[in-house]
């Protein structure tokens, strides 16, 4: 099964999602990312979901867990690069995803994350 | 229709005379070419594209004339002319009259055709108002049709009107908004701004509601969403224009705008962007 891959940049850890993301691909990221957390010692992660054109319920409640679990881990999450479609659909979905940080894209988001770190 | 004989040879023996009457007829009524909408020429074109149709249906012979081929040729010509009657701004009666005035002077010839059979002349009578009825009512059917088409194709073209996303600075976008707004006028509002986020990468949104007349907590639900999807994506949102009366309603309706940054006017808006943005404005 394909895995998303995680990048360590120091003591940030990128994600990029470049494909539909299939749940059980999510639970598995959920697995990978809450490890690499702690194996790297990460205090910021990025994940950018740029090329996510399609989310129901489970993945946006998945992104709010990773976030949720990201700062008990503590490190500081930011989603970058959130399409339109996508982000109405959240809000329809009433999930505002509160606490998570967010960026336009992958430069800005980085910017962001080292002002937090 | 096996009836339909007798207006089959009347229409072919007598089909340029019936026109010429039948011209005089929309005349009298008003729906001829004198008023000035319409021109003689193409009037007489239509009127005799008509006749020429409506022998063809006559003549198929078909127990369900109208649902025959020519029938279905017969319907295509009068739809096409019903579209443009409601381009020149003739009402429904007027177009239906078009249809009806025909009745007299068929009834004339078809009287001069059975000569004194009464017997026959009431059957073939019969047989040409039920044909002209149900054209007649198509007629009216297709007029309404054009009318919604027009009306929905307006109200789109309104849609994409009001909905201006404009570049106030580099980095700030606002959106005056104008009217009332409805689900789906704020969800074409909302697509269009979070579009135009993506395609200039600007940071910050000011959505102006001077122009909207009432708030109420649909409306404020609106604008919620919209502030959660832009915050969503990574840019900031503020509303501006907010009257003193709106103030009161959204207090009294109870509508949480915590989270949300509003401002009276479009100008304390702009101020505040430019300082979230770095600028400084100075005056000499």
């Amino acid at each position: 099964m394909e895995r998303i891959p995680i990048l360590r940049m120091g003591e940030l850890l990128l994600v990029t999602i470049q494909v539909d993301m299939q749940d059980q691909m999510a639970m598995r990221l959920q697995d990978d990312l809450t490890n690499a957390i702690s194996k790297f010692g990460a205090k910021g992660v990025l994940i950018d979901i740029s090329a996510l054109e399609m989310v129901d319920s489970f993945i946006g409640r998945m992104i709010s867990d990773i976030a949720g679990m990201a700062r008990i881990l503590d490190a500081t999450t930011v989603l970058v690069g959130m399409q339109p479609a996508v982000a109405i659909t959240l809000v329809e979905l009433g999930l505002s995803l509160p606490g998570i940080a967010t960026a336009l894209n992958v430069e800005r988001g980085m910017a962001l994350l080292r002002r937090k770190v | 229709m096996a009836a339909n004989g007798m207006i089959a040879s009347v229409l072919k023996k007598r089909g340029a005379q019936l026109q010429t009457e039948w011209l005089k007829e929309l005349e009298a009524a008003g729906s001829g070419a004198s008023r000035g909408r319409i021109s003689s020429d193409e009037l007489s074109k239509q009127t005799s594209q008509f006749v020429q149709l409506l022998t063809a249906v006559a003549d198929s012979k078909q127990a369900d004339a109208l649902n025959s081929a020519q029938g279905k040729q017969l319907r295509e010509f009068l739809e096409a002319l019903i579209r443009s009657r409601v381009e020149q701004g003739f009402s429904s009666a007027e177009t239906a009259t078009f249809i009806f005035s025909f009745k007299k002077p068929l009834f004339q010839a078809l009287r001069v055709e059975a000569g004194g059979n009464a017997e026959a002349l009431a059957q073939e009578i019969w047989a040409a108002t039920e044909l002209l009825d149900s054209l007649g009512m198509h007629t009216v059917t297709a007029f309404q049709r054009a009318r919604e088409e027009l009306i929905t194709r307006q109200q789109e073209e309104m849609l994409e009107l009001s909905t201006p996303v404009v570049k106030l600075w580099d980095g700030i976008l606002a959106l005056p908004m104008i009217g009332t707004l409805d689900s789906a006028r704020t969800q074409v509002v909302m697509e269009s701004l979070l579009q135009k986020i993506v395609d200039t990468g600007s940071e910050m949104a000011i959505i102006d509601i001077t122009g909207v007349p009432t708030v109420d907590t649909l409306v404020a639900q609106h604008l919620l969403k919209t502030v959660t999807a832009l915050r969503l994506m990574g840019a900031e949102c503020i509303i501006s224009g907010v009257r003193p009366q709106i103030a009161q309603t959204i207090v009294h309706l109870g509508v949480d705008l915590q989270g949300v940054i509003t401002k009276a006017n479009l100008a304390d808006a702009l101020a505040l962007a430019l300082k979230r943005g770095g600028y400084k404005v100075s005056h000499e």
